[in-house]
């Protein structure tokens, strides 16, 4: 099945405002003492009061969505929801909230909502058009200087109606905070159900806020470790269908899938490449595990390590020139990175306890790790130095970052049950939730933003 | 590393076990099929018969089809070596009879490494018997890292029992 594109679209009529646009910074942010990137900020705009609206319609039609009206109610929700589950603002949704009128979209009624105490306002409109597509109009103002301060527009099919909500809510929480974007993103994990020495574990898929779940696999043959593609195309991801474990490049759009490597030893530890071109695995030959990498295209793998201890896993730099890997050839696991080809190999982490799972921040500045002796989730400079423990559950495992690298999704099981779920703190370590899943889940992996 | 004196001590003590185990019953129930954790009941005095050469004789006839590790490790001990020693025996006495040792971890580590962890141990048995003359064309390894528990519990005993590998007869 192609996926459908998503096209950003330049919102016209909204012309009184449009010498305005970008222009006006947003001066309770300011107020708060500036943006700076800092992790300690996040307090101070995190009580920030947003309102949300139902959006606004033309007119009352039916869609392949549902009617426009309860259409334009729903993307407020789903808007609403991504800007409060990540604990960074304290958004208030059409469901506490009168409507507004079509032409309020572009001229609020900047008293009614300081009235409420809003310190900023989204409006929008859905449009049914003619071609089938439904038109997104996406509008963030601060109420108490009455000005907009970012808009957007979006074409959607109705089947995709959500990815325009995340979209704005990407938008809002870009132009607030000053991060990247991140809600319009999906997720893999494995989805459990079963006794503790019988687990069916399922490779599943989902938009970052939960919705649109699928399953992949049917449960009959163990599934763990899946990672989506850049273009989120394909995922790899371990399953003993055949017996041994082996990783599986498994194409969504149709179905089939092909093994990693043509070779009868048990590879596991799949990751991608940033850019989508290479995959890296771990094969163990005779017992010795050592990282290799592929084309994702196929032919020959070219090994990366070659020490007798287990060398495992491994995460690229955003840019493709490093490795951060796991390795117990100095006796427990540790982390240390390497050139992209092999080469300069050396341990990063000093700092006490084991170093698993090392993850490769999208920004760059960090590594998430698992501390493989008390199971918590931290992170720490690409040199090892600053880390900062981030989690305190009984067995938290295996970190995978948020395309903007804010957030950290993780899994948690629990003592004697072995029940597992996911979670996500953001980088002040404050912010903790549980992520709902239809069954228990674990190995989540966060893919990037959607074009 | 096989340490030479390992083999003939493990001789000796496996000698001692199999001379203790009970002799194969007249009446043959079918051998069951799949892994070694479906152990048949040799405790009556009619049942427990197993078909020379079957799972169930396997398990029967050995000291044990699991050995157990420390944590991280994969060494195999005099114990050890003693129950790879009466697991070589009885395959001995079925020449071409093939075998897959399933490696597994506790819970207390983390997923990928487990999973490498428990083909270190899977191997590690499988070197053991290869040293003690089984074919090393018979032998197969899967890991199944901290996927496949025996015991369910999460504290010290459990998971002293889940750090193993695990012989299994290939029917």
């Amino acid at each position: 099945m192609p996926r459908k594109s998503l096209f950003l679209l330049a919102v016209t009529f909204a012309t009184p405002l449009a010498a305005q646009q970008a222009t006006v910074p947003p001066s309770t942010v300011e107020q708060a003492g500036g943006l700076t990137g800092s992790v300690s900020d996040e307090s101070e705009w995190q009580d920030l009061g947003i309102a949300i609206p139902g959006f606004a319609t033309d007119r009352d039609v039916a869609t392949p969505a549902g009617q426009s009206t309860a259409l334009g109610r729903q993307l407020g929700e789903v808007i609403t929801a991504d800007l409060r589950n990540n604990g960074l603002f304290k958004p208030t949704g059409p469901g506490s909230l009168p409507g507004i009128a079509y032409t309020d979209v572009t001229a609020p009624q900047f008293g009614v909502w300081s009235g409420r105490g809003a310190d900023m306002l989204v409006h929008g409109y859905v449009r049914a058009g003619g071609n089938g597509q439904l038109t997104v109009g996406c509008y963030l103002y601060d109420v108490a200087l009455g000005q907009e301060l970012a808009r957007q527009g979006y074409v959607v099919a109705p089947s995709e109606w959500r990815r325009a909500a995340h979209k704005c809510a990407d938008m809002v929480y870009s132009r607030l905070s000053g991060e990247n974007p991140f809600f319009d993103s999906k997720i893999a994990y494995i989805a459990e159900t079963g006794p503790k020495n019988r687990r069916v574990k399922r490779l599943a898929i989902m938009d970052s806020d939960g919705a649109n779940h699928r399953f992949i696999t049917n449960g009959q043959a163990t599934a763990l470790t899946p990672r989506y593609s850049p273009d989120y195309k394909s995922l790899l991801y371990l399953s003993y269908v055949q017996g041994n474990p082996r990783i599986y490049v498994y194409d969504i759009g149709s179905g089939q899938q092909r093994l990693v490597t043509q070779s009868r030893n048990p590879t596991f530890a799949p990751r991608w490449s940033p850019d989508g071109r290479s995959i890296l695995y771990s094969m163990a030959v005779g017992g010795n595990t050592d990282v290799y990498r592929v084309s994702a295209s196929g032919g020959e793998s070219r090994r990366l390590t070659s020490d007798p201890g287990i060398d495992v896993g491994g995460s690229y730099s955003p840019d493709g020139s490093k490795i951060v890997f796991e390795s117990d050839r100095s006796g427990g696991q540790q982390c240390y990175v390497m050139d992209a080809d092999g080469s300069n190999q050396r341990r990063i982490s000093f700092a006490g306890g084991r170093c698993a799972t090392p993850e490769w921040s999208p920004r760059g500045d960090q590594i998430a790790f698992t501390n493989a002796s008390n199971f918590k989730i931290a992170v720490m400079s690409p040199s090892g130095g600053s880390v900062r423990v981030l989690t305190d559950g009984w067995q938290d495992e295996a970190p995978t970052w948020s395309p903007n690298g804010r957030i950290i999704q993780f899994f948690r099981t629990e003592r004697g049950s072995g029940k597992a779920g996911l979670w996500q703190v953001d980088l002040t370590g404050r912010n903790l939730r549980r992520l709902q899943t239809p069954v228990d889940a674990s190995d989540p992996a966060w893919g990037p933003v959607l074009p | 590393m096989i340490r030479p004196n390992a083999p003939v001590t493990a001789l000796l003590l496996s000698i001692a076990l199999v001379a203790c185990s009970k002799k194969p019953p007249k009446e043959l129930p079918p051998a069951p099929e799949g892994t070694g954790q479906e152990v048949i009941d040799n405790g009556g005095a009619d049942s427990g018969a197993a078909v020379p050469g079957s799972q169930a004789d396997f398990v029967a006839s050995v000291a044990s089809d699991t050995i157990y590790f420390d944590t991280d490790r994969y060494n195999v001990d005099a114990a050890d070596g003693a129950t790879l020693q009466s697991q070589a025996q009885w395959l001995a006495r079925y020449p071409g009879k093939r075998v897959t040792i399933e490696g597994h971890a506790d819970e207390r580590g983390t997923r990928d490494y487990n999973l490498a962890l428990g083909e270190r141990r899977a191997n590690a048995a499988r070197t053991y018997l290869i040293g003690l003359g089984v074919g090393a064309e018979l032998i197969q390894t899967v890991s199944f890292g901290k996927e496949r528990p025996v015991a369910l519990g999460s504290d010290e005993s459990s998971w002293a029992r889940n750090r193993r590998a695990v012989t299994v007869t290939v029917q």
